[in-house]
Parts: C-alpha cells; sequence; structure tokens
C-alpha cells in the first residue's frame, strides 16, 4: 500500500485490515501445512502482532528497505512480497522467493525492498545502519527500517547499531516488536532498567512507546516518525507492546506459560480491534468477513500452488555459492 | 546400564557433576524456562534442584554468556556455557578464541580456564544456512581448546563429565539429530569416558573408516552394507577431535592399509583433511592406496529437501567412495 493513496480515515483502515487478514490467514495456514509435513524446517508466527509489521510497512515506499529477523513472515507481506512466492519458499518448491534456499528464516524479496528475514539475532539491525549508509552513499531518498524483538534487545550488536544510527544521522527507524518472550523465557525476568524506549533514549534517539495491538495507532505514530527519519530527522525509535499468540515455534507446546494468559491476551488481538473499530466507522460486517475471506481465498490459493509447484533441481544447491571458486 | 536418549544422559551427566562439584554451573539462553519445549530435555527441571546461582538464564548475550563463563573459569569456578547451536556460538567465537584458548599460555601458565562450551552441530531437516553449520574444524585449529563431538548417548553422558573436570577449555559439539537417539547409558556417577580415546564401531580388515560426531551412525550403516558385498570395513568413531587417538587410527591403518575418513562438514578444510594428512604422513609404509576423504560440498547448507539432500553424505556415498579405496 503506498502512503500517499488513502485519505479517507475508514477506506485507510480498512486496508490496513485487509492487509493484517493476509497475514493471519497466512500463518495459520503455514501451520496446517508444517503439521502435515509439508514445511520442512521450523516456522516463526506473527499471530497477534500483524498490527505492527502492518501500520509501519503501509508508510514506506517500495524504495525503503526493511531488515527483518526469523519472525518476518508479516514483515514480508506487509512491505509487499507476494504471498504465493512466500508458500513456496516454505514448501521447499519452485518460485519460492528465495529459490527454496532458505524457507521460513530467509525469506527476502528485495524487488520491494524486504532485504531479508535472519536466523542470527540482530544482525540485522547492524545491516540496517549499513544499508542506510549506503543510502546516503547513494544519494537515494529512501529510508530504512529494522524491526527487533524484545529478546534481542539484549545482544551487544544492537548497542552498537543505535550508537552508529545516532552518530552518522542516518535514516533509521528501529521497530522493536516487545511481545513479551523470547523464546520460552519472560524478556522482562533478563532485562534490566526500564525497557527498550529508555534504552534507546540513553542514546539520545527518539523512542516512542505504544500498544502495538491497536493498528490505527502504530500507522499513526510510523507515519510521524517515518516521515521525520525521511525529512532528515535522523534515527527513531518505535516500541511497540505486543504478545506471543503462539510458541515461539509453531511445534512448542508453551508448557512454560502459565495457564489462561494466552486466552487473556488474545481478547486484545489486533484484528478484532481493528474490525471493531471498522464497524463503528461506517464499513460492514458482510464487507469485513467479504474482505477476510479474500484473504483467506488469496492463502488458500498460494497454498495451492505451493502443492503444485514442483521441487527444485537438487543441482541448483550448488548455484549462487559464489562468482570465483564455486562448487563444481 | 539403562536406556535412554542422548538428551536425557547429558542432563543426567550435568547433574552428576554439578552434585559432585558445587562450583559446576551452566549458564544460557532458556536453561531454565524450556521445558522440553524449544531447546530439547539437557536441561529439564535442573533449575529446581540447583537453583537460579547454578542454572543460570541468561539474556540473549552471547558475548557475555561466553565472556562471563571464560571470567568466572579464571575465577575458580567451572561453568558449562551452552550456546544452543554453532551457528550462535559464532556470535562470540571472540571470547573462546581470544580468551578462554590464549588465557593459560599468554598469562605465563598463572590461570586455567576449566570451561565447557556447548555447541550443537549438524543439519537438522529444513535447519538451513544459519542453523546447520559443523564448525569443529574451526575450534580443532585454535590451539589451547579441547574438541569433542560424541555419536551415542553413553559417549556424550561420558565425556560431558570429563569435559566438565578437565582444567582445560572444552567445547562439546552435540549433534541436533542425535539428541532424541537412545542408547546404553551407565548408572554409575563415577563413570567418566576418558578424552582422546576413539571407540571402535565396527571391527574389519579391509579398510578403516574414521569418523565422528552423526556420521559415525552412517558409517556404521555403511558398513553393513559393505559387509553384504563382502567388503568388512573398520570404522573408527573418534569422539574427541582434538587430542584424537591416533594410536587407535594407525593400529587400524597397519591393519588395513587403507583409510577413508568422512565427515558431515564441508570436507575443503575440514577436520578430516587433517586426519588424512597425519595418515599420509606417518602410515605411508603401511598404505596400500592413497587416502580418501568424504564430506559435505563447500556450500551453505541449503533448504529445501532434493537440495538438502545434497548436502548430506550418506550411507550410500560412504559405500561408493569405500569401494574406491578397497579397490573393489
Ligand atoms: C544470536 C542468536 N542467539 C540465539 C538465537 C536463538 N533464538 C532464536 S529466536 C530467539 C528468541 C528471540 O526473542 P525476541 O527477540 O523477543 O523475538 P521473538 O521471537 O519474541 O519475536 C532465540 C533465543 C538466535 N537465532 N540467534
Ligand atoms: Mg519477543
Amino acid at each position: 500500500m503506498a502512503e500517499e493513496t488513502i485519505t479517507n480515515k475508514p477506506a485507510r483502515v480498512f486496508e490496513l485490515y485487509k492487509t493484517m487478514s493476509l497475514i493471519r490467514a497466512f500463518e495459520e495456514a503455514a501451520e496446517v501445512a508444517y503439521d502435515a509435513g509439508f514445511v520442512n524446517g521450523s516456522i516463526h508466527q506473527y499471530i497477534g502482532e500483524e498490527a505492527i509489521g502492518t501500520g509501519v510497512c503501509s508508510n514506506l515506499r517500495d524504495t525503503d528497505y526493511i531488515l527483518s529477523n526469523h519472525r518476518g513472515h508479516g514483515h514480508a507481506i506487509a512491505k509487499g512480497a507476494n504471498p504465493e512466492a512466500m508458500m513456496k519458499e516454505l514448501f521447499g518448491r519452485v518460485g519460492g522467493t528465495s529459490g527454496a534456499k532458505g524457507g521460513s528464516m530467509h525469506i527476502a524479496d528485495f524487488s520491494v525492498g524486504m532485504l531479508g528475514a535472519n536466523g542470527i539475532l540482530a544482525d540485522g539491525t547492524t545491516m540496517g545502519v549499513g544499508a542506510a549508509q549506503a543510502l546516503v552513499l547513494r544519494g537515494v531518498d529512501a529510508i530504512v527500517t529494522v524491526f527487533v524483538g524484545d529478546g534481542t534487545t539484549n545482544r551487544g550488536p544492537f548497542y552498537e547499531a543505535l550508537n552508529w544510527s545516532m552518530i552518522y544521522e542516518l535514516p533509521v527507524l528501529f521497530v522493536c516488536e516487545n511481545n513479551t518472550y523470547a523464546s520460552s523465557t519472560v524478556t522482562r525476568s533478563v532485562t534490566a532498567g526500564a525497557g527498550p524506549v529508555a534504552r534507546a533514549e540513553a542514546f539520545g534517539m527518539p523512542a516512542f512507546d505504544i500498544d502495538g495491538n491497536d493498528v490505527l495507532a502504530v500507522d499513526e505514530l510510523a507515519a510521524d516518525l517515518i516521515s521525520r527519519v525521511r525529512g532528515g530527522g535522523g534515527p527513531h525509535f518505535l516500541h511497540a507492546r505486543t504478545y506471543r499468540i503462539k510458541g515461539h515455534i509453531s511445534r512448542d507446546k508453551m508448557l512454560y506459560r502459565p495457564e489462561g494468559e494466552t486466552e487473556e491476551r488474545w481478547k486484545g488481538e489486533p484484528i478484532g480491534r481493528c474490525a471493531a473499530w471498522l464497524l463503528d466507522n461506517g464499513i460492514g460486517q458482510d464487507e469485513l468477513d467479504e474482505a477476510t475471506s479474500s484473504a483467506e481465498k488469496q492463502i488458500a490459493d498460494a497454498v495451492e500452488a505451493a502443492h503444485a509447484a514442483p521441487f527444485p533441481d537438487a543441482k541448483l544447491a550448488f548455484a549462487d555459492v559464489q562468482d570465483i571458486g564455486a562448487p563444481q | 546400564m539403562s536406556e535412554m536418549n542422548q538428551g536425557d544422559a547429558v542432563r543426567i551427566g550435568l547433574a552428576e557433576e554439578m552434585r559432585r562439584d558445587p562450583l559446576v554451573w551452566a549458564l544460557g539462553e532458556d536453561l531454565s524456562t524450556a521445558h522440553g519445549g524449544t531447546s530439547g530435555s539437557q536441561y529439564y527441571q535442573l533449575i529446581d534442584e540447583f537453583g537460579p546461582k547454578r542454572i543460570v538464564n541468561t539474556p540473549i548475550s552471547e558475548n557475555t554468556i561466553m565472556g562471563a563463563a571464560v571470567g568466572a573459569a579464571v575465577a575458580g569456578t567451572r561453568p558449562v556455557a551452552d550456546l544452543r547451536m554453532a551457528d550462535f556460538a559464532m556470535c562470540a567465537v571472540d571470547e573462546l578464541v581470544n580468551q578462554a584458548a590464549k588465557i593459560r599460555y599468554m598469562f605465563g601458565g598463572q590461570a586455567r580456564v576449566p570451561l565447557v562450551v556447548r555447541q550443537m552441530i549438524g543439519a537438522r531437516k529444513g535447519g538451513a544456512a544459519q542453523h546447520s553449520q559443523s564448525t569443529e574444524a574451526w575450534y580443532v585449529h585454535t590451539p589451547g581448546l579441547v574438541v569433542i563431538a560424541p555419536a551415542t548417548p553413553g559417549d556424550a553422558k561420558g565425556l560431558l563429565k570429563a569435559a566438565i573436570r578437565c582444567d582445560d577449555p572444552v567445547v562439546f559439539m552435540e549433534h541436533k539429530e542425535l539428541m532424541a537417539a537412545t542408547g546404553e547409558v551407565t548408572d554409575d556417577p563415577e563413570a567418566v569416558m576418558p578424552i582422546g580415546k576413539a571407540r571402535i564401531v565396527n571391527e574389519g580388515s579391509d579398510l578403516t573408516i574414521v569418523t565422528w560426531s552423526k556420521m559415525a551412525l552412517i558409517a556404521a550403516e555403511a558398513a553393513e552394507l559393505l559387509a553384504a558385498d563382502g567388503i568388512n570395513a573398520e570404522v573408527i568413531d573418534l569422539r574427541s577431535l582434538w587430542p584424537w587417538d591416533k594410536d587407535a587410527v594407525y593400529t587400524s591403518v597397519a591393519k588395513t592399509g587403507r583409510l577413508l575418513v568422512a565427515q558431515e562438514a564441508v570436507q575443503v578444510g575440514g577436520f578430516g583433511a587433517e586426519v588424512a594428512a597425519d595418515v599420509a604422513e606417518n602410515m605411508s609404509d603401511a598404505l596400500k592406496t592413497h587416502v580418501r576423504r568424504i564430506g559435505a560440498p563447500r556450500i551453505p547448507v541449503p533448504y529445501a529437501e532434493p537440495m538438502e539432500a545434497e548436502y548430506r553424505i550418506t550411507a550410500e556415498h560412504i559405500v561408493a567412495k569405500a569401494k574406491e579405496v578397497a579397490g573393489a
């Protein structure tokens, strides 16, 4: 979605709703496919966190870059990657976003500025500041958004990236998705001080805290911060509170989580909240239903296409390693 | 003896050592919260017996997990630092290679670094490029480090205990695809396996196959297939890569006159090259044919099944190579 196109508020929010529904449908279908044995590796689902990637990326342009992490399906879809190609990637089939070389944790679509999910925590933060430096060097009018999990904010490279972005006044928006958990650990239990916002502020970076399950709020704040970054305002930090509804990976049974917590937090999931707002603002239930089924249909088609797609030629394992000294 | 899987065997081994020596402690991400959900059973419920001072659930801070373990080892305790996967341990190679491996030597023998660094190696279904690497050669190449890569639950338990009692820094590399494999394990808490002793997996007189970690199981499978064709392969599981059991290998090569080294890791620059070169240098009189190696192609680990299969060394690959070595 291009940032300028929609000025009518309900129409804009309805678009956000559609994107979130598409991400939700993708994640649910991915889990079904995983359980049925069609997905070769693990999947980290974004269910319940859709508002963040959606609200942020709806304010980005194709020429802007994002750097994602292991929980990257939603970021990719929101940035405009093709869900069918993504599903094929999960299935390890021809037509996958990364040629079936990477799988769920390595989805990338450079054509829409999605510079990659990542299997190594915090590496996106340092690469993100480098991408911003490249934009400056090349004189390109674009910005970089880096998505980082709450648990990852305890890794050193994240702080090096914050400092670096500030001293070189780089066009970077850091988005911290605080979903309460880092694998099976409650992030708070291993995090000192007042949290990510205070930490970003310690570097002199303007930092903002928001309810990450409120897509309208995320959209508004992201619009503001992104225009500041675009306007030469230097790096900004957006801390979005949310909740990881599913296990760390889809087969995680979450025995560490207090009983009833998921159900309680599910009540605040972003799509239902967005639907409630839309119903109050002139969008009919039939339109919402139609949007949901259209998203589900698109994903069902993607799954069907993934099933139908062939496996890649095994010999492609030897392609794209390097130019000089490539394997025989 | 009891029959159990490797995850349980190493957990019991660690617990026995922690009971024996109050200065043994473990640190790593999710050590006290993982209930078999995301990181297996290696630490399950140890927190209940040993408490949070000895089962330390750390933030996602690889440099400090490794660095703190080095500092704590120098300062009189015996830490077991769990980095989860070899791929994440790369984030802290500096603390391991520049500090742990050097401190005793560089400070003229004033200090010892009795540290165990656990990191899982090996491809596991769909793990792809950043969750599959076998990096044992990196550490064998580093003076000051001991490197262990067991293949069975019994060896894993006995060698983990030996690693904990060892005054040198030990890199202990478990294989992801072996954690669920079962085997006979001693119940004697005083039974410790010597580091640097190989295990003869299969006796034979026609050729020697030297291997370690999961490849030992695959080589044993290959030996069965070879036996059906009248070729008797002697399979040696090194178990320790530094120091490695040259006596066992030399004795076997003196008998068979033929050597094949099989490894899961990328063959180029791998530890197998060291074994092959050493035997070629020192056992040339006994060798009836030149030494051969088999290992992964020099490619990152791809995701999709058919490509992943290109990376993996199978029993059939070993059989074909062994026949070449045996001149059959
Ligand atoms: C450097 C590194 N350390 C550890 C891991 C294993 N790991 C993968 S995701 C994860 C938890 C991340 O938590 P958070 O940053 O909060 O992101 P979330 O999964 O909650 O989205 C861990 C420990 C890794 N992939 N890379
Ligand atoms: Mg988190």
